[in-house]
């Protein structure tokens, strides 16, 4: 037996004396270490704080999990215990924000019961996303390590999908992940288009259905609407009356108290032009269309409406004739139209490749200082967390990356990730294979 | 003549075509054959013999016949200036789907009968992206429904050629094989025969294996008695006639290693299975595709000569999945494996470049090797390195130019070259890059609609069982789209 192996006997020799000692309570399961925590100095680092110039050979202290100080050289006089970190030929960036993931709520696609994004029912504005964040999902490390520190987690069935919730990727609790659990409500824009090639419906019965969609979205909100002056009346005094419980209408209620988006999923044109419409006469919500696959078709009433959007750049043409780049370009188009433009995977176990996202829009028209607040700062505004998240900035929640290059190449590594102060093992599932695979005995 | 009867009916179209609309819109260029040219004064990445700066490469009817600087070529050859561009072999796909009519006949856990050259559409724009991602070859393959599903087709995006003209004519044949829980959902668990359990899909293959082995041996016995009775009819009696058998045959001739195969594949010990199989059998050349839990017996594959096809990062849209890791193909490639990274995807098949720098970032593998990925070793996985994945002369003309290194996510693709032939170039490519017209882009609206309900119901599945569900008829519509 070898050293370390000895060690690692005794080790555990005395874990279970302890673990009898202490009725179990010691006993965990421990998927990745533990993240280390206090005051930390990243000295010599090239600083990119979105908001700012570039600060080159910069000094940022984390403290209490936020940010404590950014400057050039100058060394801020520090008590206490402080970890120093070597940040020469690395560059600092603030966590990329994913706006639309199901991270957190499935773990296996096809493993029906290991899929919480979707429940049953048309209207479920009363579903909330983080009390079915799961902080244990294996695909939460596999993100974050790449760089990506927080993301919306979103309900997707139905009309009304649910509320969305923005979450930090590390906490043992859903409620310690939180950043915002209601940032915004998730409705399916209906489709004044054919399904799919399965849609055998007439024009007609398109043009109906559709109708019928649109008129069922109207009357929930004139009854949210009813029922919110109804509140507000009862809670300044104006109206004595003891209404019953209705959790679908008291979630419709943040809508309008502007604490939580109407987050309109539409991508086709006609389809983002209806939606466009809808809301002119919605002044009382705070808009953000989703998905927008054709919203470089109507970048001009989009940037008009003044309606920020989160787009995607890896994907296939929304039509046979389109242009190949068309999806590339997209996001760019929008920016470049005055479209306040946040970039998003829209997925669940790859959410890791938004900074390639960002890469290719980029590339191909959006330009790289663009591309990057479309992960970062806009997103932040996007949620109404531009004082927390999105940016390098002193009192900012000290979500921060080190990257040993241009976050957007493939070909970089991310050596250190922080999120609220923690600094985040580099561990997961995929490192850890890696590291029992690498080198295996070929007989064993 | 069939060739003939294709272009005649392209003629006719196009002039419905133009009759119908009254003008002409901007068309994509289309494969006319062979062609001569220069690649002028590019920094040439060979993939096998090293990166050659300010170098030439001359293309003549197709084939590479010099490669070296400031070459001097007949004043009528056209000139491509590669100047400050990064010139490489197009990219090979060792695994995709692009323009299948069809891409399952799930009827059967045995179809080796079938040929999925016979369900190829040659006017689909999704070649057209994949060549705009400097794409030049794929391995068209059937889905993943059967344990062994019909042969595949090696196809070079010839873009226009019709479904004959667009066959990698040296390739050989291929055939696809799928483990695990497709076959076992399809086929079990779906209409309720063999197999529904890993124990049930090495027995179809054993089995088959057999009935393909006696077959052989009855067929041939009678083929030799029926010579001998033809040749002396009064002195020998007739012998008992043993049909012909498509589906026997096939397999017969993976067997005799004539047809390589090509295994779908997630968890280790379904991989180990096949390949204790195959030792049995004496098969040799194979490759696993996805192949997830590869780097868990890399040891293994790497003694029985396996090859592997991999996706750089997909993970955890089903449980074969789960633990998965993005460093497969590194620990693959570290262990001597011949590795390759595939797109499965018509979205992936646009970048494999970026697709290949990822394993740079995870497991550190040499920007050569991860280059290698998408080129020489795909090549040898579908038995045609010999013709291509390489910049080497006597190989094909077959091209793509970067604006810079195409493992930046930086690099942009300008031009991509088919026997010598520019069938992409970025600065005159048109708008609407389709060969049929015929249906106008607003009717034509499912891959958005396809592409939405992916992004808002997630995936749960690779696109292998596409057609597939058609088979359960008390699948909701719903169902359908999910696994489309």
């Amino acid at each position: 037996m070898n050293r370390k192996k000895q060690s690692r006997f005794q080790f555990c020799g005395w874990m279970v004396v302890l673990t009898l000692l202490f009725g179990f309570t010691n006993l965990q399961a421990q998927i990745v270490e533990k993240p280390e925590y206090g005051t930390f100095i990243i000295e010599n680092v090239d600083i990119y704080p979105v908001t700012a110039d570039v600060i080159k050979g910069g000094v940022v202290v984390i403290k209490d999990g936020t940010i404590d100080y950014v400057g050039s050289n100058v060394k801020p006089d520090l008590t206490g215990e402080v970890k120093r970190i070597d940040g020469s030929g690395y560059r600092l960036y603030p966590g990329f924000i994913d706006s639309e993931t199901q991270l957190g709520l499935n773990e296996i696609g096809a493993v029906a019961v290991t899929v919480d994004a979707a429940e049953v029912g048309s209207v479920n504005p009363e579903m909330i996303a983080q009390t079915a964040v799961n902080p244990g999902s294996v695909s939460i490390p596999v993100t974050r390590v790449d760089g990506v520190t927080n993301v919306v987690a979103s309900p997707v069935s139905g009309l009304v999908s649910g509320t969305g919730s923005l979450i930090d990727l590390y906490g043992y609790t859903p409620e310690a992940m939180s950043i915002d659990q209601r940032a915004g409500i998730y409705i399916n824009w209906p489709s004044s288009g054919k399904r799919g090639w399965w849609d055998s419906r007439s024009e007609s019965d398109i043009e109906k259905d559709y109708k019928e969609a649109l008129d069922q979205i109207n009357e929930l909100f004139n009854d949210a609407r009813a029922y919110h002056a109804m509140w507000e009346a009862i809670e300044s005094g104006d109206l004595d009356a003891q209404p019953d419980v209705n959790a679908k209408m008291d979630a419709m209620r943040h809508l309008f108290t502007q604490e939580a988006r109407l987050v309109v999923r539409v991508n086709r044109e006609k389809d983002i032009l209806a939606a466009l419409e809808w809301a002119k006469d919605q002044d009382d919500l705070s808009f953000v269309f989703s998905g927008v696959s054709e919203g470089w078709r109507v970048a001009e009433q989009l940037a008009e409406a003044e309606i920020p959007v989160i787009a995607t750049a890896l994907v296939t043409t929304s039509r046979p004739s389109d242009h190949y780049a068309r999806p590339y370009q997209n996001a760019g188009l929008m920016a470049n139209a005055g479209v306040h433009v946040s970039l998003s995977t829209f997925n669940t176990e790859n959410v890791r490749n938004l900074p390639f996202h960002a890469g290719y829009a980029a590339t191909y028209g959006m330009g790289v200082e663009e591309a990057l607040k479309a992960v970062t700062i806009n997103p932040a505004e996007m949620w109404g967390v531009a004082d927390k998240l999105g940016s390098i900035e002193v009192g900012k929640h000290a979500n921060l990356f080190l990257v040993d290059g241009d976050p957007f190449e493939t070909t970089s590594t991310i050596k250190d990730v922080f999120i609220r102060g923690y600094r985040i093992p580099m561990v997961s599932r995929h490192t850890q294979l890696n590291e029992e695979f690498l080198n295996r005995d070929a007989t064993n | 003549m069939t060739k003939q009867i294709s272009s005649i009916a392209k003629g006719l179209f196009m002039m419905v075509f133009l009759l119908s609309y009254g003008h002409t819109f901007a068309q994509p260029t289309t494969y006319s054959g062979p062609q001569t040219v220069l690649i002028k004064n590019g920094l040439v990445k060979t993939i096998t013999q090293g990166d050659l700066p300010n170098t030439d490469v001359y293309i003549v009817n197709g084939v590479i016949q010099e490669i070296g600087q400031n070459l001097t070529v007949p004043s009528n050859v056209s000139v491509i200036d590669a100047t400050d561009k990064v010139v490489m072999p197009g990219i090979i796909d060792a695994h995709s789907h692009l323009n299948t009519v069809s891409t399952n006949e799930a009827t059967s856990p045995v179809t080796a009968e079938i040929t999925i050259k016979e369900s190829i559409d040659p006017n689909d724009v999704a070649m057209y992206h994949a060549l705009a991602g400097g794409v030049t070859t794929i391995n068209l393959m059937h889905g993943s429904a059967n344990v062994i599903g019909a042969r595949n087709a090696t196809l070079k995006l010839r873009y226009g050629a019709d479904q004959f003209g667009l066959q990698f004519q040296e390739a050989p044949q291929t055939i696809k094989f799928a483990l695990g829980e497709n076959p076992t959902r399809v086929h079990g668990q779906g209409t309720g025969v063999q197999p529904r359990t890993r124990m049930g899909v090495e027995r179809v293959i054993r089995d088959i294996f057999d009935d393909a082995i006696e077959y052989d041996r009855k067929r041939q016995e009678y083929l030799s008695q029926k010579a001998a009775y033809e040749r002396r009819p009064n002195r020998v009696s007739p012998p008992v006639p043993v049909a012909k058998n498509l589906r026997l045959e096939v397999i017969s001739d993976i067997i005799k290693g004539n047809i390589l195969v090509h295994c779908h594949s997630y968890r280790a010990d379904e991989i180990v299975m096949l390949v204790n199989v195959f030792k049995d059998y004496g098969v040799e050349n194979y490759t696993f595709q996805h192949a997830n839990e590869a780097f868990k017996v890399a040891p293994e594959l790497a003694e029985a000569g396996a090859n592997a096809s991999v996706f750089s990062d997909w993970w955890a849209y089903k449980f074969e999945v789960y633990y998965s890791t993005a460093y497969n193909a590194a620990i693959l490639h570290e262990n001597g494996v011949n590795t390759s990274i595939n797109s499965d995807s018509n979205e992936l098949i646009r970048h494999l470049n970026h697709e290949a720098a990822k394993v740079v970032r995870y497991g550190g593998i040499s920007a050569d090797d991860a280059l290698a990925m998408i080129t020489i070793n795909p090549a040898k996985q579908l038995g045609i390195d010999e013709y291509v994945g390489s910049l080497e002369v006597g190989k094909h003309g077959d091209v793509s130019i970067w604006s810079a290194d195409p493992l930046s996510i930086y690099a942009i693709n300008e031009m991509t070259l088919v026997d010598g032939q520019v069938l992409f170039d970025r600065a005159s490519d048109a708008a609407d890059a389709r060969l049929d017209r015929a249906i106008s882009y607003d009717q034509s609206f499912e891959d958005l609609q396809a592409q939405v309900s992916e992004e808002v119901r997630g995936r749960q599945d690779d696109a292998c069982m596409e057609d597939a569900f058609i088979l359960f008829e008390s699948g909701s519509q719903m169902e359908q789209t999910h696994n489309h």
